[in-house]
């Protein structure tokens, strides 16, 4: 017999995502609350980010990623707030029962009032990028070598090729180069970096590590250890162009190549995704097209920064106690459309007339663009910007003045001249 | 006089600084700073550059934790500080902001643990 639990509140994930949402429901009035995470303490991914620059929207300060964990940890634990570690969930249904395990209860279910998902991301693998040569030791994800540097205290290698320039490659190359290790360049396919530019700065200009754009790895090399790699320049197309190829030795290459939410368990329970984010598809609240079922944080669309993750965990949940109360106000369905240049819009949809700050990310980088937001013909909002660029995320927000007087239910989130 | 092209490192929004330097090496002007940090760094990546140095020390019991420099070190002395760093073995027990190493590499500054670890 399967043991059955009744909980008001579950939430899926104790990083920063999963933490935040728990320590707002409290704070809401809610104490029937349980944080599931698999992992042996909470903190999640941000446990090996041991780099500072986080925390200085959130705390007005500069932590390392320990620090910013650890000051949620510390209310989590203060607060009283019931959390299993070692507890991997398995399914979650729509009716809003959550199948987890762990060595002490073996299976069980928890019938949950809402729930939310913070199960985070993960980096996308080799396999995923189908790079030609052999399969040898030596390749790994920027953030399994994160793990082995920081939590672990080994080093994969001493002679380091990075491709991709997404911000976790990007602190790996100080990080291995801080602990003696040669990184010789570090590869883009596209013509710009997906990193910020701070770390662009303090990670390789700080080091002279090459940063070479419209480039990529075409041949693996070695047989049971890595022993080079081979690297050429790409067209415009993307293709590699053969008379660039160049040879360089290495005995380590880390993939930095994107980060891609997990949503095995929002797929299983049949709650629509957004193609684009590969996140749930939500509204203002965070509340998916399941009521009672919210998400935020990195298992929605990938952020740049924690402090953002902490801020919509707080929205998901407040919402979810909202909810558990009955007193969830929707009222109208405006959905937000993006042209493609604007790849995305966090929230997908807006059911509530109030003040809501809409994340997007864009397509390219636009220099001296603007954001134009339509109703129909009509402009509601246009903003203006020096750049914008698919490495950081934006935000804009709808007044309730400007919502409450649509003529349609769609709004067009456009970059124009 | 010249001109040196700078990422402010502050904070992520990454700002494009552009500094004005006399002949003799003092900052004559900042352009591109959009808060009274950024300029304060575009002064001092110019006359004297520091960075925090983050890290992990071993603990007595063959572990590691992470740790981090108080406050900023001259640029010029990362490596030193690293070394140090390395050469170091915490205790096994450590909790969040205990002091790790005072004056690290004759810098002035401590390096401090990030996390708690217990025994």
């Amino acid at each position: 017999m399967i043991e059955v639990l009744k909980k008001k509140l579950v939430v899926i994930g104790g990083g920063p995502a999963g933490m935040a949402a728990a320590v707002a429901a409290y704070e809401k009035g809610e104490r029937d609350i349980l944080i599931l995470e698999r992992d042996t303490a909470l903190g999640g991914i941000l446990r090996q980010c041991i780099h500072n620059g986080f925390g200085l929207h959130r705390f007005g300060e500069e932590l390392t990623g320990p620090e910013y964990a650890y000051r949620y940890e510390k209310q989590v634990k203060d607060l009283g707030i019931p959390y299993m570690l070692d507890t991997m969930v398995i399914e979650v249904s729509p009716d809003r029962t959550v199948t987890a395990m762990n060595k002490e209860h073996g299976i069980f279910r928890i019938q949950a009032g809402a729930i939310v998902l913070a199960m985070g991301c993960r980096e996308r693998p080799k396999g995923a990028l189908n790079i030609a040569g052999t399969r040898p030791a030596g390749i790994y994800t920027a953030g399994t070598a994160q793990k082995f540097v920081n939590m672990k205290g080994y080093m994969p290698g001493r002679e380091v090729v990075i491709l991709g320039s997404g911000d976790i490659g990007l602190i790996m190359a100080r990080r291995m180069t801080l602990e003696g290790a040669k990184v010789k360049a570090v590869l883009e396919l596209l013509p710009y970096s997906g990193g910020l530019a701070r770390n662009i700065e303090q990670c390789l200009h700080d080091f002279d590590i090459p940063l070479k754009l419209s480039h990529t790895v075409i041949e693996i090399h070695g047989k049971e250890r890595l022993e080079g790699v081979t690297v050429a320049a790409v067209d415009e197309n993307r293709r590699p162009i053969p008379e660039t190829a160049e040879y360089i030795p290495c005995d380590t290459l880390l993939l930095s190549c994107g980060l891609i939410p997990e949503n095995e368990l929002t797929r299983g329970a049949g709650i629509p995704l957004d193609r684009v984010t590969g996140g749930a598809v939500v509204d203002e609240d965070r509340e998916c097209e399941i009521p009672g079922i919210f998400a935020a944080g990195n298992v929605l669309h990938v952020h740049d920064l924690v402090d953002y993750v902490s801020e919509e965990a707080k929205i998901a949940g407040e919402a979810a106690v909202k909810f558990l109360r009955g007193e969830t106000e929707k009222s109208v369905s405006i959905a937000l459309k993006a042209d493609g240049k604007v790849r995305y819009t966090v929230p997908q949809i807006i059911k509530s007339v109030k003040d809501t700050k809409v994340y997007f990310r864009v397509a390219d980088v636009y220099r001296d663009k603007k954001l134009v937001i339509r109703d129909g013909e009509k402009i509601l909002l246009s903003k203006k910007k020096p750049k914008f660029a698919p490495g950081e995320m934006e935000t804009v927000t709808l007044t309730a003045e400007m919502l409450k007087n649509l003529s349609n239910c769609q709004l067009n989130f456009a970059i124009e001249d | 006089m010249k001109k040196r092209d700078l990422t402010c490192i502050v904070c992520p929004k990454g700002c494009s600084l552009c500094v004005t330097l006399s002949d003799e090496g003092r900052v004559v002007n900042v352009e591109g700073f959009t808060c009274p940090r950024g300029k304060e760094y575009a002064e001092k990546e110019c006359t004297h550059p520091e960075r925090c140095v983050t890290s992990t020390v071993r603990t007595a019991d063959g572990f590691v934790v992470p740790c981090k420099t108080a406050r900023t070190v001259p640029k010029e002395s990362v490596f030193r500080v690293m070394d140090a760093i390395n050469h170091t073995v915490a205790p096994a027990a450590v909790h969040v902001g205990d002091v790790l190493i005072q004056d690290v590499a004759g810098t002035g500054v401590s390096v401090v643990a990030t996390a708690n670890k217990e025994i």
